[in-house]
């Protein structure tokens, strides 16, 4: 009596998987191509912002190469490209808050010059913290143009440190944070320039990292 | 057998209300009413999850067997989510940008399950889809209710954001009501989360002796 019984539980069980496994598959199969031009767009609004238009002529988002940053984390390095020269870069940066992670896009140009910061994601509170921002705050917009010479390097921190930056009413935590993580993205920067500038991919396919790395050994 | 429509509805909405009466989903109804329209955001997303697993469920409530209901009601729910969430993503996707992360908590609400497990399951798919439809705009009228308090208090506006969610034909539903800067932070703030949940509560509790009925011990009525 029992022994089909379980049998029968198990099968009933089975075949609702199998059916919602399958709806699942479809919709995900639907929706793929969607998404993916979805997390394209995203991508290339955050790039916008922080690259300006007038500087490059290319799909910043197609040309890549994949580097390792100062914390050992794989980022992805978009360059933008006026008639084949690279005139400027953009990747992700890490700054820690109050609440966990920040997680920024900056942009910079040959130079080595801020072209501009955005905060992609962050936990830090509501009404404090948020005001990193640009939908809250300018104060974000400070950076622009700014490079590690100019302020000079004990000047890249919050006032309360004895640097430039203002801190918020109830919250230095998270600038701080921000500074920092800016001023480490620019000595970044500094350090893997070359990497990062070496034109040979302008007109290859993208995700060539390795292809550069070669081409700088034979440079040295 | 099967419910009247009317007292589908009445229950939904206010009796036996999810949020207010059975104090169940407090997990998203916490996290989610910082604003009105997180709030009203979020209320959507899971009426549809409701009331899409409602139907289901109660198509199939003859093959559901006692031993393994819960599993087999955990598994809609969670098909349903996913379902809402890629489509969301693929189709909505400034609404997805405001609400993705809190899609997935819809599956720990226990106010879905509730309602397969003490309505969906035992009447015709008519009145489950309808259960859950009205259990979902309940909800959604207390998170958004929660949400105004908390968003007026805490940041001094309400409904700040409504076109991103509904479209930029609601810009007029974005108000000032504080100057700017002078919200209580607490509000907002898990602590606001709380206090709120618990003074509309007690409002309803003082409604309904009010209008003099006998306070229910909640979820009382049709979960016994």
């Amino acid at each position: 009596m029992k022994q089909p019984n379980m049998l029968s539980h198990g099968v009933i069980l089975g075949i609702f998987c199998l059916g919602f496994g399958a709806l699942l598959a479809v919709t995900n199969s639907i929706t793929e191509k969607d998404i993916a031009a979805r997390a394209m767009e995203d991508r290339q609004n955050s790039l916008s912002q922080v690259i300006p238009d007038i500087i490059h002529d290319n799909n910043v988002v197609m040309n890549t190469l994949t580097m390792k940053n100062n914390l050992d984390k794989e980022i992805t390095i978009y360059r933008a490209t006026k008639d084949g020269k690279i005139t400027g870069v953009a990747y992700e940066i890490f700054g820690t808050g109050y609440a966990g992670e920040i997680k920024l896009m900056l942009g910079v140009d040959a130079t080595g010059k801020v072209l501009g910061v955005r905060v992609l994601a962050h936990k830090e509170t509501p009404g404090l913290g948020d005001k990193i921002e640009v939908k809250k705050t300018k104060w974000i917009l400070d950076f622009d143009g700014l490079s590690l010479g100019s302020p000079p390097l004990e000047k890249w921190k919050v006032k309360k440190d004895g640097g430039q930056f203002d801190q918020f009413a109830g919250a230095t935590i998270t600038p701080r944070g921000v500074v920092k993580a800016i001023r480490e993205g620019l000595q970044f920067f500094d350090a893997h320039k070359a990497e990062m500038l070496a034109d040979n991919a302008s007109k290859a396919q993208p995700m060539n990292g390795e292809a550069d790395k070669a081409h700088m050994k034979e440079e040295h | 057998m099967a419910t009247a429509y009317k007292t589908i509805v009445k229950d939904g909405l206010w009796e036996n209300n999810g949020v207010l009466a059975m104090l169940l989903g407090l997990c998203p109804t916490m996290a989610m009413t910082t604003s009105a329209t997180n709030g009203l955001g979020m209320g959507l997303a899971t009426a549809v999850v409701m009331a899409a697993s409602g139907l289901l469920v109660s198509i199939f409530r003859s093959y559901i067997t006692q031993e393994i209901r819960i599993p087999v009601y955990i598994l809609i729910v969670a098909s349903m989510v996913t379902l809402v969430d890629l489509s969301m993503n693929a189709w909505m996707h400034e609404l997805y940008k405001v609400l993705g992360l809190f899609i997935p908590l819809i599956v720990s609400n226990c106010l879905p399950l509730a309602r397969l497990e003490a309505f969906a399951s035992k009447e015709p798919p008519a009145q489950s889809l309808m259960d859950g439809i009205f259990m979902g705009i309940g909800f959604t009228l207390a998170l958004t209710a929660m949400g105004a308090v908390r968003e007026i208090i805490g940041s001094g506006t309400l409904f700040a954001d409504a076109s991103l969610l509904l479209g930029p034909a609601f810009k007029l539903m974005e108000m000032h009501i504080l100057p700017p800067d002078t919200g209580i932070l607490m509000m907002i703030l898990p602590p606001g989360g709380f206090l709120v949940a618990g003074l509309l509560v007690v409002g309803k509790r003082i409604l309904d002796v009010r209008a003099g009925k006998a306070i229910q011990m909640g979820g009382a009525h049709s979960a016994a």
